[in-house]
């Protein structure tokens, strides 16, 4: 897994994109996911197109079915279905990519630590991450989501806010995803210490950090951004079905999963807001997923995996 | 062996303890305790009751203090009483935790028996249209949200065809078979995620093996392809596959979790997740930490049939890992 040390010059990248662009698969992904973001993106232009108002609640239209002003129709408020699932999609693709970042960032610092310290702090570190990678995690999570920010200490002007449930399950989602690339990056740093350029850096005396982060970290960033790729996926997963629970983001914010927690009642009555959610929610996250294993195959060309 | 058991079982014990003590403070953590709780529902109690029940309970105390006796209370077989149940804690969990293990059992079961087949078929037809097909459908099944599964599962199943039931356990008293239909949904839903996962490991490591010298040479002495893939390759196949499913046994409870609940079906995770939002802490704690056995256990035994499955490693290897 080692990433090739030419990853960054110009012959290696266009290799990775030879590579990558024959991947089908994930070439269609990477263009979903950008029309995905930019529709979420333009979702207050939608909003004037169309003439609708995702936050207004109009109970003389409730479950109206879809025509030229509601695209996808209205939900049991009488909101615009499709808009709301643009500015919910704003919601949960920025959960996914910050969160999956702050995970990888914890498990690049754990792994960085445990690969290149070794000895008992490797034990530690890494008997912890298999003891809490065996962990029922789903449990855990909602005992956080439920935790009183106000008990932890956390100023009440941030705890009250309206974005509170927002920042909340990023740094808990955060909290528990590192496991991953903290394997990952240990066993690239076990890889990379013994070599040349890490001893000469040594031997002339730089710090540990500058070591771990100027000379080993640079030659583990594709497992990292591979796996990093592929947690954004399940990250929008634990969001989604959070928020289902009605732990995650809290209405009115729209998020994909909390516009699914009335559809069990409505299932009969109006079906279609039990489907759009999912769809979209299952979409994004195959894409991540083929975007993900694309990644792998392009930067990674000794697994000759097909 | 008897080193590996001790091993094992202690660091078991060590993961146990810490589990509970973080779970003990994140609860302390959560809004409300149980007392004030009892005094918003209950009009007759006075704020000074409030308080002396606190002291009675010793929930006045620090967190700390609070956790040492609750841990003295297990050393003497004392896991405490549910508020909402006013009933012992492991009265409620017992049964609970059966129904629990029978979802998951069968889980496992079906998603291992379909894994293997689907993950051989793909690995000896590398590039073919079934080969894509098979790895479409392992895409489809770890990126499905798994309520949502359920939801179009109830909506179609249920609802429209009315074939099974949306949710429930049938009679208590109702016969094992009686009662299978109920779990035909719950534990479909369970499965395709970790099936999905097993057949791209049980795939990769077919690949790599039948890449190895020794199928090469069964294949020259001139025994077929079946009973070299079979024969052969699948009992090396199947020993990354075994990490992999020991690895899996927290996912699968945190998939049991959303099931239960989708499918109102009366076990563990449904009870821990009612349990934390009924703010019967008791009741959540010793499930989550029951849970956590559970998955523990499992790895365990995962790890017994690596060394069943790989003659080359005795436990003695085990106890050095």
């Amino acid at each position: 897994m080692a990433a090739d040390t030419q990853g960054g010059t110009s012959a290696g990248r266009s290799m990775f994109w030879q590579r990558f662009r024959r991947n089908r698969p994930a070439m269609l992904s990477a263009a979903a996911l950008v029309l995905i973001a930019l529709a979420a993106l333009l979702a207050p232009a939608f909003e004037a197109v169309l003439g609708v108002d995702a936050t207004r609640v109009d109970l003389f239209n409730q479950y109206a079915a879809p025509d030229g002003s509601h695209w996808l129709g209205t939900d049991e408020a009488g909101r615009d279905v499709l808009v709301r699932l643009l500015y919910g999609g704003r919601i949960s693709l920025l959960v996914g990519l910050v969160a999956a970042l702050g995970a990888a960032t914890i498990g690049t610092a754990v792994g960085l630590l445990a690969g290149y310290y070794g000895g008992r702090l490797d034990t530690l570190l890494m008997r912890s991450t298999d003891g809490f990678i065996a962990l029922p995690l789903l449990p855990l999570l909602i005992i956080l989501a439920a935790v009183d920010l106000a008990k932890v200490g956390v100023p009440p002007d941030i705890a009250n806010s309206e974005l509170a449930s927002l920042y909340r399950i990023i740094f808990i989602i955060a909290l528990v995803g590192w496991t991953t690339v903290a394997r990952l990056v240990r066993a690239g740093t076990l890889s990379v210490r013994t070599r040349e350029f890490v001893r000469a850096a040594e031997a002339m005396g730089a710090r540990p950090a500058t070591i771990m982060l100027r000379h080993i970290l640079p030659n583990i960033v594709s497992p990292i951004i591979v796996a990093t790729t592929l947690s954004i996926g399940t990250v929008i997963l634990l969001e989604s079905v959070l928020s289902f629970l009605g732990l995650g983001i809290q209405p009115p914010i729209p998020s994909w999963g909390n516009m699914l927690t009335n559809a069990q009642e409505l299932a009969t009555r109006a079906p279609a807001l039990a489907v759009w959610p999912g769809v979209v929610i299952f979409v994004t996250v195959m894409a991540f997923n083929f975007l993900g294993d694309g990644l792998q195959d392009a930067l990674d060309p000794r697994a000759t995996r097909r | 062996m008897l080193a590996f058991l001790i091993r094992r079982l202690f660091g078991m014990a060590v993961v146990l303890a810490v589990m509970s003590f973080v779970v003990f403070m994140l609860i302390g953590l959560m809004p409300g305790d149980p007392i004030d709780i009892m005094i918003a529902s209950n009009p007759d109690l006075t704020p000074a009751d409030g308080e002396r029940l606190k002291r009675l309970h010793g929930l006045d105390l620090p967190l700390w203090e609070r956790y040492a006796n609750w841990l003295g209370g297990v050393f003497t077989g004392d896991l405490g009483f549910s508020r909402t149940y006013n009933r012992p804690v492991l009265e409620i969990l017992l049964p609970r935790l059966g129904n629990t293990v029978i979802l998951l059992g069968l889980s496992s079961i079906v998603a291992i028996l379909v894994a293997i087949p689907l993950g051989v078929i793909a690995a000896t037809r590398p590039q073919s249209k079934l080969d894509g097909a098979i790895n479409l459908f392992c895409f489809a099944g770890i990126s499905v949200p798994p309520f949502w599964l359920a939801l179009l599962f109830i909506m179609i199943f249920a609802v429209a065809l009315g074939w099974l039931p949306a949710g429930g356990m049938g009679a208590a008293d109702a016969g094992f078979f009686a009662r299978l239909e109920f779990l035909v949904l719950p534990v479909v839903t369970l499965t395709i995620a970790s099936l999905a996962g097993y057949t791209r490991f049980a795939r990769a490591a077919m690949i790599e093996v039948l890449r190895q010298d020794y199928i090469r040479t069964a294949r020259a002495k001139g025994l077929g392809p079946r009973r070299t893939v079979f024969g052969h390759g699948l009992r090396n196949a199947m020993l990354p596959l075994t990490t992999i499913i020991a690895l899996d046994f927290g996912t699968l409870f945190s998939g049991a979790l959303i099931t239960e609940t989708m499918f109102g079906y009366l076990g563990m995770g449904k009870l821990i997740y009612d349990s934390i939002l009924g703010n019967d802490f008791n009741l959540a704690l010793v499930g989550l930490l029951l849970a956590t056995l559970v998955v523990l256990i499992g790895n365990f035994l995962a790890d017994i049939a690596y060394a069943a499955l790989d003659p080359r490693i005795s436990f003695r290897a085990l106890e050095a890992a």
